[in-house]
């Protein structure tokens, strides 16, 4: 490995990447353009996450991938190891180890803290998108705060479907002025952008990055008579037995039997290790088998 | 060329950039909180925060604009020979570096556009010493409030009123930075005159 490569970008790229991050943290919630550099890997698999987290890590850093909540997948494992080899850096999978999260469709369930990076995956930065094709359009929607048809389309939501239907992307406006995807985390993870750590969004087709600071007020759009609501399964997790995470349904044979599992999977074997139980817990049947 | 423009780079440019980024980050992502920068020496009377900064974010796409005693020939040799920088006026700069009083008005700096607010300046304001004692901010990176010595008041609270617009600041001093991004609501009408560097 060459020193002039660390975290496998050249210096002048991440010196471009790294003052559009400051930008987007100076003005948060707005999408700042930046030239995204071909990564050795597909689009699909976070190149946007991958310049953000490559311009943010520092040799000292502990680095954690997730991927809908599991550090297991192939997309997960891949991009740490991909930084584990580039920038020589200590991966982990426990959430609070952690300084950089790299994160795709979640948060995750514990609370994150000062001086941890949480650094998303963006497929479709601009949340006018499907309103607006044009961006020229957009960009001028968001310069004028014109989030009316916004509004308009998720009040249709409601006249369909008697409550608003999205449930992933659900947009957010950003200290009372920008409109903002999340990326395509379930509005169930919503409430937890208002946190103590940076949150940077990259995302590399559509060469954008923005920010949310610390402590920095994060709403999801609602109305007074429908107002915002994150949405919980009406299920424990069948492995933990918590009822306040958020859950991934899983068919578990072949007649359809199915159990519901925290989608935090680090945060669900903690919880396992620390004696909590669920209607479905490994332990508990090999427990009854011995009886 | 001096022979002083030949030395002052980092000693691992990437690892020291690096941590530099990381300093400038958590500095303006968390108002009135102060940070550790290092490894970049520039010719006096740019400090090692400075030089730092400019090392980590500057380079031939950066338009930079020196001020007042920063604009020396010791220093443009410096920053043409480690950086490369363009040297520009206030009206095309992406970056600025000098006192507070050399850097005025900073009304000259670029706010950016309605569509394009990230088109502005980053004014790099050098002082004498940092310190919490000082101004009450709140906003975005702030839990409640929190305090830091600004060189003035109101210029701050008008280029917060441009918000989205406006220009952003880093104080520097020694090894040590603070960030003041244009979202910063800022009260108090303390103004430590004698922190500035003269
Ligand atoms: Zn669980």
């Amino acid at each position: 490995m060459s020193d002039y490569n660390f975290a496998y970008l050249d210096e002048q790229t991440k010196r471009m990447i790294r003052r559009a991050i400051l930008k987007g943290i100076a003005v948060p919630g707005y999408q700042v353009p930046f030239a995204s550099r071909e990564m050795p890997m597909p689009y699909g698999w976070g190149t946007g996450g991958v310049q953000v987290s490559a311009a943010c890590l520092c040799p000292e850093d502990t680095l954690k991938v997730i991927d809908q909540g599991a550090d297991d997948t192939t997309n997960a494992v891949s991009i740490r190891k991909f930084f584990e080899k580039t920038a020589e850096i200590a991966v982990t999978e426990k959430t609070r180890e952690a300084t950089v999260i790299q994160t795709r469709h979640r948060i995750p369930e514990e609370p994150l803290t000062e001086g941890q990076i949480l650094v998303y995956q963006v497929p479709i930065p601009e949340p006018l998108r499907f309103l607006e094709p044009r961006e020229t359009e957009t960009r001028k929607m968001h310069a004028l705060e014109e989030y009316g048809l916004m509004h308009v389309k998720l009040y249709e939501d409601i006249a369909k479907h008697g409550h608003i239907a999205t449930s992933y992307a659900y947009p957010v406006k950003v200290e009372d002025r920008y409109v903002m995807d999340p990326s395509p985390i379930p509005k169930f993870d919503n409430p937890k952008m208002d946190m103590a750590a940076i949150q940077l969004f990259g995302a590399g087709r559509e060469q954008r990055i923005y920010a949310v600071p610390p402590y920095t007020k994060v709403v999801s759009l609602d109305f007074e008579d429908h107002p915002f609501d994150p949405s919980k399964a009406n299920h424990p997790c069948d492995l933990c037995g918590a009822e306040h995470t958020y859950l991934d349904e899983v068919i578990i044979d072949d007649e359809g039997g199915r159990m519901f599992v925290c989608s935090d999977t680090d945060y669900c074997a903690e919880r396992q290790a620390e004696g909590h139980r669920g209607r479905l817990s490994p332990s508990e049947n090999i427990e009854k088998a011995a009886e | 060329m001096q022979e002083q423009s030949l030395i002052g780079a980092f000693e691992a440019p990437p690892q020291d950039a690096a941590r530099a980024f990381r300093a400038a980050l958590e500095a303006l992502a968390r108002p009135g909180t102060i940070h550790e920068i290092k490894g970049g020496q520039a010719p006096a009377p740019v400090s090692e925060a400075a030089a730092s900064l400019l090392l980590t974010l500057c380079d031939p796409e950066t338009p930079l604009c020196l001020m007042g005693r920063h604009d020396t020939p010791e220093i443009r040799d410096w920053i043409a020979f480690q950086i490369g920088a363009p040297i520009v006026g206030p009206e095309s700069a992406m970056f600025a570096l000098g006192t507070w009083t050399a850097l005025q008005p900073i009304t000259n700096f670029l706010i950016g556009t309605p569509e394009y607010p990230d088109r502005s300046t980053t004014l790099i304001v050098e002082m004498e010493a940092l310190s919490q004692d000082g101004a009450t901010l709140a906003g975005p990176g702030i839990k409640e409030t929190a305090t830091l010595a600004l060189p003035d008041i109101e210029p701050f609270q008008m280029n917060h009123a441009l918000f989205p617009l406006g220009v952003d600041f880093y104080f520097t001093a020694g090894t040590q930075i603070a960030g003041l991004p244009r979202s910063t609501r800022i009260s108090g009408t303390q103004v430590l005159e004698a922190t500035e560097a003269n």
